[in-house]
């Protein structure tokens, strides 16, 4: 558990953009009073990026773990946002900063239950997967397969969408499907058939997707 | 094509090869000209996709009978109750809006020497490459005592549209306690668990709306497509309304007398009130006419759907024989993509990329309750081969096959929006 007094010094960080407490507004970005629990890109009257939005339409909630996610490197989570922060690399300070932003959440609700072949499920890959440039052309076509049933809009009807996606998200989802360690008979058997760099490729497609 | 300096740099060796080695293209134009036949899952979505992804160096017509798509997947979802016919429709407005030139005439014959269709309404359309996603025809003779001008007194409701509407309006109008018989097609068929969905949604209005009639399935197969999934749902969910006669009792012995409105089975004759006749299919007619099958439906060359007979000419979905995966509504649109990229590839120099198929099925028992059944293939010699596949499992938890079913919804949205845009 971090230590909200040490987060405060590292929320100055934050405060060109960002309000918090009594009395915050929105400003450059959005207040962050009740953040634990709210939807990304929630908040009426705020210009979210069209990446922030559709993030949050897909299902991306504030938790402990989204916000270190984001806070170590905001553009790795949500593609184009318009938080242009190089990110917190120390682990440490990002359980600090989210400790004091917790503070100022009334009640951690839990975050509105995803379907189960929404759970992230962590796996390791090696750097050099992760590290094949995909062909985004060669994505394309084969993103096509994908799009009879992921909408190319982004939305998500029964099915969820996966535009937007940071690659290394895309390329980590999909070797969880492969590995059958991430749950769905449907996206294990089609991610099954993929090569490494048949999903790097998709990745490199949909990520320029908005 | 307006030439600037960016479309140059921009369509890189397509552009290259119009300037430098301009090919004789039918009527002249200079460019290449795709004609589509048939408006459905595979054609339309190959017409679109040649359309869209050649940005506009490939001339593509559509020549679709219909000016609005009823689609035959999601029907039995009408039957039940649970959709409305316009839930089904789709216009053609969207396409033609996209650069498909979409033409509504029917296709009465090919000559693949001088590569032209004729139209009905007279005309003769040129093409250098030739898709042909006729969907089915029904064989005549296939079910002793009907033919196609029995169809209004015993709809087969095998073509989305106004069959549908029919059949809907004959179940409302059945007496308390009236019969639904069924007369199920042999294999193979196009959507393999269809009638079973159909049996399922039918129970589904009539446990509502007439709770003691009855519904008689005469089945000349042995088995069905999800047949477990089924009869745990119609023992679960209908026990005691449906009585599925399969070829080991005779359920291939059937004639029927659209007058009288009797069903003969193995003998015996039963009255009843409504019959939904469902032939053995063979290809829509204008593959036959093409000179492109071999027996009921058309070999294709599994890398690119190219028919064996005719580089040039492509054969999509239902009418094709399509190896290992089932005549569906996801496969023709599967089929269509990796079609789509080869002609494009073929006709304006742009990458191809190898063939990959998939197809999934979904089947609604009752509200709800969803099942579904799929598998990925791949091109080989010999046909397209299966690689893996899943199908649900029985006994499975409520918020699963509701899960399931509402995944139907998401892929109805996706390929609807895939296929008409």
């Amino acid at each position: 558990m971090g230590n909200p007094d040490l987060g405060a010094a590292l929320f100055k960080k934050c405060q060109s953009c960002h309000q918090i407490g009594d009395q915050a507004k929105n400003r450059v970005g959005p207040q962050l009073n009740d953040l634990f629990g709210r939807t990304a890109g929630g908040l009426e009257g705020v210009k979210y990026s069209k990446s922030m939005s559709h993030a949050g339409r897909d299902g991306l909630v504030w938790t402990e773990d989204t916000l270190d996610s984001f806070l170590e490197s905001p553009k790795s989570l949500v593609a184009r946002t318009r938080m242009s922060f190089r990110g917190l690399k120390d682990a440490e300070d990002r359980a600090n900063l989210i400790a004091y932003l917790r503070a100022f959440s009334k009640e951690e609700t839990p975050a509105p239950e995803l379907q189960a072949t929404g759970q992230g499920i962590e796996i390791t890959l090696d750097p050099s997967v992760l590290a094949i440039v995909g062909d985004a052309e060669y994505g394309e076509y084969l993103s096509s397969e994908c799009l009879t049933c992921h909408q190319s809009n982004g939305s998500n009807d029964g099915i969820p969408g996966i535009t937007a996606w940071p690659t290394e998200d895309f390329v980590i989802a999909m070797h969880a499907y492969k590995q059958k360690v991430r749950p769905h008979p449907v996206m294990q058997m089609m991610a099954a058939r993929l090569s490494d760099e048949e999903i790097a490729a998709l990745a490199a497609y949909f990520s320029d997707l908005d | 094509m307006k030439l600037n300096r960016r479309v140059f740099i921009g369509s890189g060796a397509a552009a290259a090869t119009t300037l430098t080695a301009p090919m004789a293209f039918a009527g002249g134009h200079g460019k290449p000209r795709v004609v589509v036949v048939g408006g459905g899952a595979g054609g339309a979505t190959a017409a679109r996709y040649i359309a869209k992804d050649s940005k506009g160096a490939v001339d593509v017509t559509l020549i679709e009978p219909s000016r609005m798509y009823y689609t035959c997947f999601f029907s039995n979802l009408y039957l039940g109750g649970i959709k409305t016919i316009d839930d089904l429709g789709h216009s053609y407005g969207t396409m033609a809006a996209s650069g498909v030139n979409v033409v509504h005439d029917w296709a009465i014959g090919v000559d693949r020497d001088a590569k032209t269709v004729t139209l009905a309404g007279g005309a003769s359309v040129p093409y250098d490459k030739l898709i042909l996603s006729p969907g089915i025809d029904f064989v005549e003779g296939a079910v002793a005592g009907w033919d196609l001008s029995s169809q209004n007194a015993m709809p087969h409701a095998y073509k989305g549209g106004s069959q549908t509407e029919l059949l809907k309006a004959q179940i409302a109008a059945m007496p308390q306690g009236g019969t639904f018989a069924m007369v199920a097609p042999p294999n193979p068929y196009r959507c393999p668990p269809g009638p079973y969905e159909r049996v399922s949604m039918v129970a589904h209005y009539l446990k509502a709306n007439n709770p003691t009639a009855k519904i008689i399935v005469a089945d000349p197969k042995s088995k069905f497509s999800k047949q477990a999934l089924f009869q745990e749902g119609w023992a679960k969910h209908y026990s005691g309304m449906i009585d599925w006669i399969g070829d080991d009792f005779g359920g291939g012995k059937v004639s029927v007398d659209p007058g009288a409105m009797t069903v003969t089975i193995d003998g015996e004759v039963t009255k009843v009130d409504v019959c939904n006749v469902i032939p053995a299919m063979k290809a829509g007619r204008i593959a036959e006419l093409a000179g492109v099958t071999d027996g009921k439906f058309a070999p294709v060359n599994a890398i690119d759907m190219s028919t064996k007979a005719d580089a040039d000419v492509y054969v999509l979905g239902d009418a094709s024989q399509q190896g290992d995966m089932p005549k569906s509504g996801f496969s023709a649109n599967s089929q269509a993509k990796v079609c789509a990229n080869a002609v494009r590839g073929a006709l304006t120099g742009s990458r191809v990329f190898p063939a990959k198929f998939s197809n999934t099925c979904w089947s609604l028992i009752d509200t709800n309750d969803g099942v579904k059944v799929g598998a990925t293939y791949e091109a080989t010699d010999e046909k397209i081969a299966k690689v893996d596949g899943f199908i649900s499992a029985t006994g499975e938890t409520a918020d699963l096959r509701k899960a399931t079913y509402e995944e139907s919804e998401g892929w109805y949205a996706g390929i609807t929006a895939d296929m008409f845009g």
